[in-house]
Order: structure tokens, then sequence, then C-alpha cells
């Protein structure tokens, strides 16, 4: 089960704001969903390989050259907080 | 112009009339919509079809116009992906498929409406509204590609794209009446498409027809040295719209048949079911045990690939950005108020299921128990060739009816997010009506064996006339 404690905790690791009331409201849907999750415990899987994802390929690489990208302004449009060539973000601490 | 066109038709009318009075035909339908499909149109669009007529072009789409779901990267239109926190983000590059699509000269009607982040089975999520169901429009389309599924069903675009995680091209499509493709996994770049679940998802093609879901493969399959899970399996589509399935072999997993199915859905489903079996080929039940566990296992790995996924979106770069005294202010108020509801319930769960203590518990038991329902797959799939079952428990719901209760809500996935922990190919045809809403056939196949899953469908349609009836209430 899931505390509000916990909530709060998830919702600063996922960087995500959350009020004193939907903190609650959190805590009922998410024990909700994970009450449901609860059912695989009934499943044993000690010797089972987990999959990660289905194609069978592995670490593809490419060659180590230098491509086109695209040009700064363009990285820049979708901002309006810019500052000589870079992303403009408030201090971190 | 008839307002609902085969490819093949809108190529023939392209060549009477022009590629121009094609499109703006289609726009004329999608200005009089009654059902929200479209988040935004393009106003390039008559000037890509202009330029169409005016040079030439000789490619398998030349001025056949399409749809697009809202998160795949089309430069010069919003990629909002239904969110307010990209509602102002114009991509600077274009998917790897509409790259496919504008070399084979396909016109860009727009984007379609979407559950945000693909996150959804109704389109309810989106924060640009609900799209409504043309066959009764109180009702959900289903999700997440419900306005590429809507959009098709209701005449206003020939076929579309959209994305399917769990079922977000299937569901729509059999809650439309329209066919709808999840293709193999690897087998369409995911480049350009905004991830929610990357090891879950493939982009796929919506129409009103199996021969056009083959003429769209043909074209956005391939691949992509950008997607680094992309596989090149040089299949031809539109050679496999045959219509003969003797020696077919189809399987009926009895446990896509589970509690709670309406009964309507089961029997349009058997109807169907008999149909092959008047074609000339039998069917053998398979069990596949662990398919009771592919939901649980499924929504444990798409929120826990989401948590991490969606992370990038934190107001610095592009869209929405809140006002904070620092930093991790900034990015929390952000998130808190860009994202909707679901949206942040998946990405808490999510980060639950990964975090310190709880990852073994959660999100290593779910990737342990998709081996499982992958060899159940693999095991079924080495009896027979097809596996058929209903694509949806039951017909399209009442807008409203289930949004409150996210768990119901993902129990409508029973039956499509399965085969996305597997990765095999599947597709979804109208098999029936209940009440006027129709009734989606699944038709399920072993990796890269889309010609086995088309061969099916496209006999099937080519004996039936489900796929011919149109929704009365957008006629």
């Amino acid at each position: 089960m899931i505390t509000k404690e916990d909530v709060e905790h998830i919702g600063w690791l996922a960087r995500i704001d959350i009020s004193e009331q939907e903190t609650v409201e959190y805590m009922e849907k998410l024990n909700s969903v994970l009450g449901y999750f609860g059912q695989l415990d009934e499943l044993p899987t000690e010797d089972v390989v987990p999959t990660y994802h289905v194609a069978e390929i592995h670490n593809v690489f490419r060659d180590d050259v230098m491509e086109e990208c695209l040009p700064q302004e363009v990285v820049l449009a979708n901002t309006e907080h810019k500052q000589e060539g870079a992303f403009r973000v408030p201090k971190i601490g | 112009m008839a307002k609902w066109m085969s490819v093949a038709q809108v190529k023939e009318k392209i060549e009477e009339s022009s590629a121009e009075e094609v499109t703006a035909q289609y726009l004329e339908a999608i200005g009089k919509s009654k059902i929200n499909g479209y988040v935004t149109v393009s106003e390039k669009a008559l000037e890509q079809a202009k330029k169409i007529d005016a040079e030439g072009h000789d490619g398998p789409l030349a001025g056949v116009p399409i749809a697009i779901k809202d998160n795949i990267s089309v430069v010069g239109l919003p990629n909002s992906c239904g969110s307010k926190i990209l509602e102002s983000y114009i991509p600077p590059f274009n998917a790897h498929v509409i790259e496919k699509l504008l070399a084979a000269g396909a016109v860009i009607l727009g984007k379609t409406n979407m559950d945000e982040f693909a996150m959804g089975s109704s389109t309810e999520t989106s924060y640009f509204g609900p799209t409504a169901n043309p066959w009764d429009l109180e009702r959900v389309p289903g999700g997440s590609s419900g306005g590429s599924a809507a959009v098709v069903a209701a005449g206003e675009a020939p076929f579309a794209l959209g994305s399917d995680t769990g079922g977000s091209v299937r569901c729509p499509a059999a809650f439309c009446g329209v066919v709808g493709l999840k293709p193999t996994y690897g087998a369409v770049s995911r480049y350009g498409v905004v991830a929610y679940a990357n090891s879950l998802e493939q982009v796929g093609p919506l129409a009103n027809n199996v021969a056009d879901i083959a003429v769209l493969m043909d074209v956005i399959a391939g691949y992509d040295r950008r997607d680094s899970t992309s596989i090149d399996s040089k299949t031809e589509y539109q050679k496999a719209l045959v219509e003969d399935v003797k020696g077919l072999k189809i399987g009926v997993p009895k446990e896509f048949f589970g509690e709670g199915i309406h009964p309507d859905v089961e029997k349009a489903v058997w109807n169907a079911i008999h149909k092959y079996e008047d074609l000339g080929v039998s069917w053998e039940e398979v069990s596949m045990p662990h398919i009771k566990y592919a939901l649980a296992s499924y929504y444990i790995i798409a929120m826990s690939e989401a948590s991490s996924n969606l992370a990038r979106f934190d107001g610095t770069r592009y869209g929405y950005r809140a006002s904070g005294e620092n930093w991790h202010a900034m990015v929390s108020k952000t998130r808190a108020e860009g994202f909707g509801a679901e949206v942040k319930r998946r990405i808490l769960l999510g980060t639950y299921a990964l975090s310190a203590g709880y990852h073994d518990k959660y999100y290593l038991k779910a990737l342990k128990v998709r081996t499982l329902v992958k060899q159940d797959f693999d095991r079924a799939l080495s009896k027979v060739d097809v596996l058929m079952a209903p694509t949806m428990p039951n017909p399209a719901f009442k807008i409203g009816e289930k949004i409150e209760d996210p768990l119901t809500l993902y129990l409508s996935d029973v039956n499509t997010c399965p085969i996305n922990l597997a990765g095999v190919p599947s597709i979804s045809v109208p098999c029936g009506f209940t009440d006027g809403l129709p009734i989606g056939l699944q038709i399920m196949g072993k990796p890269f064996d889309e010609p086995a899953v088309l061969r099916a469908a496209y006999t099937f349609e080519q004996n039936t006339d489900y796929h011919t009836k149109r929704p009365p209430e957008v006629a």
C-alpha cells in the first residue's frame, strides 16, 4: 500500500508538484491500480528471464563520423527563454 | 465526390479532376465536422496539392490526402500529443514515416486528436477535449488514436496514421468500424514519434479497407538507422492481398473470450470464424495460459517506460514553462500544470515501480511475465498461422462513463495489450454490429508475417460487407 509520504516522495522523484488535497486522491487511485498489479505475485517467475524488448538486436552502432545537425536558431525556435545561443533556466539551488 | 473513398478511388478522382479539388473536398468535410477529430488542420494542404498538380509526381500516393496522429512529427505543424505541455511545440524535423509519405506524394490534411501522450483508450484525456464516435456522437471513438480512426470513419480522410502501444490503433479501429494494423515491432521506424513506451509501440495505419492498409505499409515500413530497433523485413504488403485462405491454420485462444465480454461481440467474432470455415479452412482452439496476467505486466512496463520518457518535458527547450524560484521549482510546477491527471498518474506509478525497493516487485516481475506471455504466443503460433479473437470485449462506451475510474478503463485493453508485449502483428477488421455500434475481429500473426494476417483479413473483407457500412449520423 502506498502512503501519503510515498506519494510525496515519488512526486519529488518525478518532479511533479502535488498539493495536499491531490496527495489523498493520488493515494486512493494509485493504490487501486497497485492492488490490481499485485495479482502477478501468484505467478512463480524465479527461473524466468526478463524480456526488455522483443527485437532480437543488440548494440546498434553507427560509424563515428560527423553529420549535419539542425542549425542553432532552429533548435532554439521553440522557446522564449534563451540567451546567447543557449537555453536559459533558473538557477539550480 | 463520394464521401468515403478507397485510395484507388481517390487516385481515380485525382486523374479526373485534380489533387487540389480532392484535398479541397476533404477540407470542406473537415470544416463541417461534428466529431472534433482534428486538433490542427494544415494550412499548407491545398498548397501541397496544387504543387503536385502543377509539377506532377510519380509517387504511389501522389496527391492522396492523409491524416496524422498528433504525436508524429510534421515540420511546421504543432505536435501537441493532446497535451498542454506541448501545445505550442512545432517540431523542426519530420518523422521517418512523414518523410516516406511526402516522398510518396501524400498530402497531409492535419493532425488528429488523441489521448494525452497516447495514454488512454477513449481519447477523453486530450487537452483539446474528447473526439466523438461517428456512429454515436455521445460515445467515445476508442483510443488513443481516436481522432485518426474517427476521421477515417467519418469520411474526413481516406486513411490515417496512428500509433499503437497497447491497442491504440486497434481499439479505435474496432470502435469506429474501420481497419487498423499494429505492425510487428521494428517494422516501422519510430523516429520522430513522441515516445510513451518505446519497447511496446509502433506506428500503424487506419483505413476503410484492408487493401489501403497494405498500400500505406508499403510506403511507411522499412529500415531506418535512426531507430535502433528498426528491422528491414523486406515485406511486400500489397502482394499479400490474396483472396484465398486455403491451407491457412487458424487458432482461437479461449483466454481472449473472458469474463465480461459482450454477448454480441462474442457472437460476431464466432460468426467471423465460421465464415472462414465456409471459405474452406478449419480452426482449432489454442490455450495461452498467461494472457490473464498480460494487462498488469503491460501497464507496469508502459508506466515505467513513460516515467523515463516523459522526463524530457521539463519546460526548458520547448513547450509550456511555469515560473519558479529555482530549477526544481520551475520543472515541478511546469509538469504539474502542463500534464493532465492520467499522464501524471502513470508517471507517478511508473516512478514508483522503478524506485528503490520496488523495482524487483513490479518492474522486473512485469518483464518476467512478459517473457511468459511471449512464450504463449510463440507456442500458439508454432501450431497455427494466425490467431483470431475479439479486438475489444465491448462496443464503444459513453463519453464520461469510465474516465473517473482508471482501472476500469485499463481493463478495456485486455485483448489488445498482450500483442504489444509479444511484438507480433495484429489487425482489427469490422465483423459486425450491436445496437448500431461496430465490432472488431482481431487477427494476430507471427513476427513479420503481416502477409498471413493481411491475407486472412482481406479474404474476410472480400466475402463480407461490414466494411462498407457507414455511420448514419455523419453521412
